[in-house]
């Protein structure tokens, strides 16, 4: 096992160590912190490269080591990493983008006073997402997990003196929580089936033909169990609301979560222990629990795609964007075509991350305005921001040819068309890509065409330390097309372990054309509504959306997210909080009030007895007192000490015997 | 090594003494020094306990009063020893944390000298007398040093636990004119065919259960306990949570298991039905509370509910579950215990520092702790996320195996008591959100942030929760062979 290999754990451990190491320095070494954190990402990128390359060697290559963590009565609980091509691409994936991402957060964190303890975050959160990469045991994953919620909880929460965000904060992790118990119940259950929570362990893992043998019926629920993690994570319907508040966190920790962690570790979650999900599959027919993935899976992107429609924070459109694009993911898995899942997740990764990185840098310009109603024209005072940004913009919506989010989409539309099942996702699938084709034309028509609005009117291009990043992305968003086509399917192979054929002919496939269509109806429909949004029209006010004028009752049910908050709020957690107010309740007056009576019963017996005691047995021995000491007072005043008295006495007694003598003789 | 045992409760007993005759000033450093000394004592005794070897170690033998089948017996197996050690370690952290009147002094140290004994002895007569000296000074100590209502909360807390006790040593007495011995090892032997006959068998389970449960707590035998933390002064909270809550747990695997086996598994839906409402109507009991002692306080009942599903489901557990079942929730019980005691004991302390600084401990009194006192919150945080359950850190480890081997056993009981992990980190998310979070507070703009003193607690203590949550193998080596060998018993 070469070097690299057999160290893999390091590219998690150097980004945590050095997150310990930056957190105990003072508040204002600050350059030491962001030049440690970063030189800890490149350590980390090296490391990953080092390994990907490794796993170029031979097709379907994994390297596995498995160790004992602790032993416990008499068994071994073992745990271990593993280096396989799922596993490398996420590694090159997140340290690439990540390290995009702490280049960025030097200019855009410039000003903030805990820019050390910014860092020191956001280097434990890349590594805690490398470890869920690397980890080859669903329980040391399921550790990596949490940590990872643990980094999003401190970094949403980033500014927490303002209210919202520390808000924001508690509610993904509580979210996010839901679905780890699910989570941690389907790992209970697949520990308790196969003996083993161990991925690959010579034949004997989970997911391995021995393991998975012994799991039979239960597999279904095993599986969707775990699936609930993922929902969590990767803000799928119906714990998807935890994930548009997260946007309070500072913008490169958006881009984090929504590119290169979090939300992608519930993707590939999934992926990972995809044998438990299909073990179902027979002769092609789905597996329960892949149906329930798909229509997830379908239900949140189309949800997420028709929400972010009537979204005015530049944020939050995005937000709602990555929920859509899971939901898509998670399709793609749910249907079988895991690769063409893993493929968007990294292609998506690079432009998503770009499109918050620009969104940062846009709303650095605006003097930290966020609502896209109030930009407008930056297209001339932020070129490089607004080119990279349309990069970012197309291959989300998924231009075809250029852009890698194009192919990717293709294949998932593809892999769509083809399930078995159902037609319906496919359909569903294809409205959504049209309504992301709209708003995201919608939104950088708002942002960037027009002419400077409130908020824009003096903005500059942003710094050469945040535009570099940019650059960096949207060219990676570009060139990742190079291994993603169906003329020279490399990535696709890589994944799956089949070679790859180069053959030109077949880039050009049927699917490219729906794409085409779809995507170009997509953005002409939102340059005809939305072309002279943010200017007066003839009769809508400037600041009035479009399409809010044209339908104000279906705008406003979108721009309040369905008032799924809402509901949760009069609901879920209404009654938790019920619940929680009688448990403190009941404890207080019955089950105390059980203890106090039960005391107060004794307390009764006690005045009980007492009452016997005095008025019963002590009024007698107390009358049979008083009469005594009666008889003794008289008795007492007879022994009065007088001679004179006695001898009275005396003589009286001599005259009465006298007198009984001469009576009785 | 002879002797090692007696010094441990010795030397806290002969320095309470000592205490109450010399000047107030020396009360201090001579509970320190003899917690130096307990310390170096059980750490002697960890050493030279041989991890690998069954059955008690370290046993003095010696005869009391033969008549009524009294020994004086003690010793340790891995179970022990590790009360041992989280009381070595909690005691003197309570000391750190609070500095207490001479008298305060005296009666933490005769309760420190009795929790040795309990843990140590081997004889129900001795064990018994321990375990009600530790009794007498947590109430004199909650009933004078204690807050706004010490004597309601010092009376019930007395009361309950006493009219346990009293049920308690009824049953023993029982049990020894049917059986004629006091001995904890001949009295388990014994029980594995049926301890004693007909009806009286349950009125004697009836008499111990109740002692432990009330001990515990077990719901709903635990109104007295919300009391009482909240009412003792920090130090006592810290010692009646960290170790003293371990008594009952212990009782049950020492005592109520063992010489009951066929009659807890009789009844044992109820009972796994009881730790399932400590778990989860304790957690939801937290989340309502607005004093943060009271918060912690029904906490520790949930997590005290961990290790009574435990240790129910291995006694419900069916003659042909898997070892391994049975082996990780003893495992996790054990764990559990140990890390809950400091866990549990910390959270405590930082309520004390809070309350220290502040002058009260409603939850809404702070507000923006972070801008002032960010070492104060980080600290805290870590035993906060530490007591939910966050992989990485101590609680974890425990909550794992219990839940692994409960799983195993009984699924649905324990697919309910994840509630009680999920609300627990609601309760804890909302009391960081309202201490840490948000503009800061006027009253609090003046707090002083961790001083040096404190560090130097702080410091040893989350260092062993990351110690533990990370490589756990040195605390599960102190009891490992004892899990193997009662498994075998309770099966």
């Amino acid at each position: 096992m070469s070097w690299p290999v057999a160290n893999v754990w390091l590219i998690p451990a150097i980004p945590i160590a050095i997150s310990l190491v930056i957190l105990s320095l003072a508040k204002s070494r600050r350059q030491s912190a962001a030049g440690l954190a970063i030189i800890g990402q490149v350590v980390a990128l090296a490391l990953s490269i080092a390994g990907f390359l490794e796993t170029l060697q031979t097709p379907s290559f994994r390297a596995v080591q498995n160790f004992t963590w602790f032993t416990f009565g008499e068994t071994a609980l073992r745990i271990g990493w593993v280096l396989d091509p799922l596993a490398a691409a996420m590694l090159v994936m997140i340290a690439l983008v990540g390290l995009c991402i702490f280049i960025f957060s030097i200019g855009y964190m410039a000003d903030d006073k805990n820019f050390t303890r910014f860092f020191a975050y956001l280097s434990f959160f890349s590594g805690a997402m490398l470890g869920v990469v690397i980890a080859n045991s669903l329980l040391l994953l399921f550790v990596f997990w949490e940590l990872v919620g643990l980094a999003s909880y401190l970094l949403i929460g980033f500014w927490i003196e303002r209210p919202r965000a520390a808000a924001a904060a508690k509610k993904a992790f509580i979210t996010t929580r839901i679905g780890d118990m699910g989570f941690f119940l389907g790992m209970l259950w697949l520990y308790h089936s196969s003996g083993t929570l161990l991925f690959y362990d010579d034949g004997n893992g989970c997911l391995e033909s021995v393991g998975l043998a012994m799991l039979g019926a239960s597999a279904t629920f095993i599986a969707l169990l775990i699936f609930c993690g993922a929902i969590g994570k990767s803000g799928q319907f119906p714990l998807h609301v935890w994930l548009p508040d997260a946007m309070e966190g500072p913008t490169p920790v958006s881009a984090l979560i929504h590119a290169a962690t979090m939300v992608a570790a519930g993707v590939f979650l999934v992926a990972r222990v995809y044998p438990l999900f299909s073990l179902g599959t027979i002769n092609g027919v789905t597996s329960s629990s892949l149906t329930v993935v798909v229509w997830i899976g379908v239900t949140t992107a189309l949800m997420a795609a028709l929400i972010a429609i009537a979204q005015a924070d530049i944020k939050r459109i995005l937000a709602y964007s990555t929920v859509s694009q899971l939901g898509l993911m998670m399709v793609s898995l749910g249907v079988g075509g895991v690769a063409a899942g893993i493929m968007h997740l990294l292609a998506h990764g690079f432009f998503k991350a770009l499109l918050f990185l620009g969104a940062g840098s846009v709303i650095h310009g605006c003097h930290h305005e966020q609502d896209i109603r109030k930009m407008g024209g930056l297209r001339r005072l932020m070129p490089v921001t607004f080119l990279t940004y349309a990069v970012g913009m197309m291959a989300l919506s998924g231009v075809p040819l250029f852009f890698s989010g194009g192919w990717t989409k293709e294949e998932i539309l593809h892999a769509t068309a083809h399930w078995p099942k159902s037609h319906v996702p496919y359909y569903l699938v294809l409205a959504g890509v049209i309504l992301t084709a709209l708003y995201m034309t919608r939104q950088v028509i708002y942002v960037f065409f027009g002419s400077p609005r409130a908020a824009s009117a003096h903005a500059r291009e942003s710094p050469r330390v945040m535009t570099t990043p940019l650059i960096a992305l949207a060219l990676c968003a570009i060139f990742f097309s190079v291994v993603l086509t169906p003329g020279w399917p490399w990535l696709h192979g890589y994944l799956t372990g089949e070679p790859a054929q180069f053959d030109i002919k077949r880039s050009i496939q049927p699917m490219l054309f729906v794409s085409l269509v779809l995507v170009a109806a997509g953005i002409g429909l939102g340059v005809l509504v939305y072309g002279r949004a943010g200017m007066p029209d003839r009769r809508r006010p400037a600041e009035v959306d479009p399409f809010e004028y044209a339908q104000p009752a279906l705008f406003h049910f979108l721009e309040n997210k369905m008032w799924i908050d809402e509901l949760y709020g009069r609901t879920v957690i209404a009654f938790s909080w019920m619940s929680a107010r009688l448990s403190d309740w009941m404890d207080r007056y019955f089950w105390d009030g059980l203890v106090r009576a039960f005391g107060r019963l004794g307390q009764l017996f006690g005045i009980f007895t007492t009452n016997v005691d005095e008025l019963g047995i002590n009024a007698g021995v107390d009358e049979t007192m008083t009469g005594t000491r009666g008889l003794g007072r008289v008795m007492s005043s007879w022994h009065s000490g007088q001679i004179q008295t006695y001898l009275g006495v005396i003589a009286i007694g001599m005259l009465a015997l006298l007198l009984l003598y001469a009576w009785l003789v | 090594m002879a002797g090692l045992i007696t010094a441990l409760f010795l030397v806290p007993l002969l320095g309470a003494l000592f205490v109450g005759v010399v000047p107030k000033n020396y009360a201090r450093g001579i509970a320190l020094g003899c917690n130096a000394i307990t310390a170096i004592v059980a750490l002697t005794a960890w050493r030279s306990f041989d991890p690998g070897a069954a059955g008690l170690q370290m046993i003095e033998r010696h005869v009391w009063i033969p008549a009524i089948g009294a020994e004086y017996l003690v010793g340790v197996d891995g179970l022990s020893l590790l009360l041992v050690l989280l009381t070595s370690l909690v005691i003197p952290f309570a000391f750190f944390a609070q500095r207490m009147e001479r008298g305060a002094t005296a009666l933490m140290l005769v309760m420190q000298s009795a929790l040795y004994g309990t843990f140590t002895s081997q004889n129900f007569v001795l064990w018994f007398l321990f375990y009600e000296m530790s009794l007498v000074p947590a109430f004199l100590l909650i009933k004078i040093w204690g807050g706004e209502n010490r004597d309601r909360a010092a009376t019930k807390f007395f009361l309950y636990t006493f009219l346990g006790s009293v049920a308690m040593l009824l049953a023993f007495l029982g049990i020894y004119f049917v059986r004629g011995t006091f001995d904890f090892a001949a009295l388990a032997a014994l029980g594995k065919n049926g301890l004693l006959t007909g009806k009286f068998v349950w009125l004697a389970f009836a008499g111990i259960f109740l002692g432990l449960a009330v001990k515990v707590p077990l719901f709903p035998f635990h109104t007295w306990l919300p009391d009482a933390y909240e009412n003792a002064p920090t130090g006592v909270s810290m010692v009646l949570t960290g170790v003293l809550s371990k008594m009952g747990v212990y009782g049950f695997v020492r005592l109520l298991l063992p010489l009951f086996p066929n009659e807890i598994k009789i009844l044992s839906p109820w009972l796994l039905g009881l730790a399932v409402c400590s778990i989860v109507f304790a957690s939801l009991a937290a989340w309502a509370q607005s004093d943060l002692k009271r918060m912690v306080a029904y906490l520790s009942v949930n997590h005290l509910g961990y290790c009574m599903l435990g240790l129910f489901a291995v006694s419900a557990s069916p003659i042909v579950a898997a070892r391994i079942d049975t082996h990780a929730a003893l495992s996790g019980v054990f764990m559990q215990i140990f890390n809950h005691g400091v866990t549990a004991a910390a959270l405590f302390y930082y309520v004390g520092l809070l309350e220290q600084r502040r002058g009260l401990r409603g939850i809404n009194d702070f507000g923006g702790l972070m801008q002032r006192t960010p070492l104060l919150c980080g600290w805290m945080s870590v035993a906060m996320f530490s007591s939910l359950g966050l992989p990485g850190l101590n609680g974890f480890i425990g909550e794992f195996l219990i839940f692994k081997g409960s799983f195993a056993i009984t699924a649905s009981f324990t697919a309910v008591a994840v509630i009680g992990l999920l609300v627990t980190a609601i309760v804890f998310m909302r009391a960081m959100q309202a201490l840490f979070s948000g503009p800061l507070v006027e009253s609090c703009s003046a707090f002083p942030d961790l001083l040096r003193s404190e560090k130097l607690v702080v410091v040893p203590v989350t260092l062993l929760m990351f110690a533990i949550g990370i490589a756990p193998q040195f605390i599960f080596n102190v009891f490992n062979t004892t899990v193997v060998q009662m498994a075998r018993l309770f099966a």
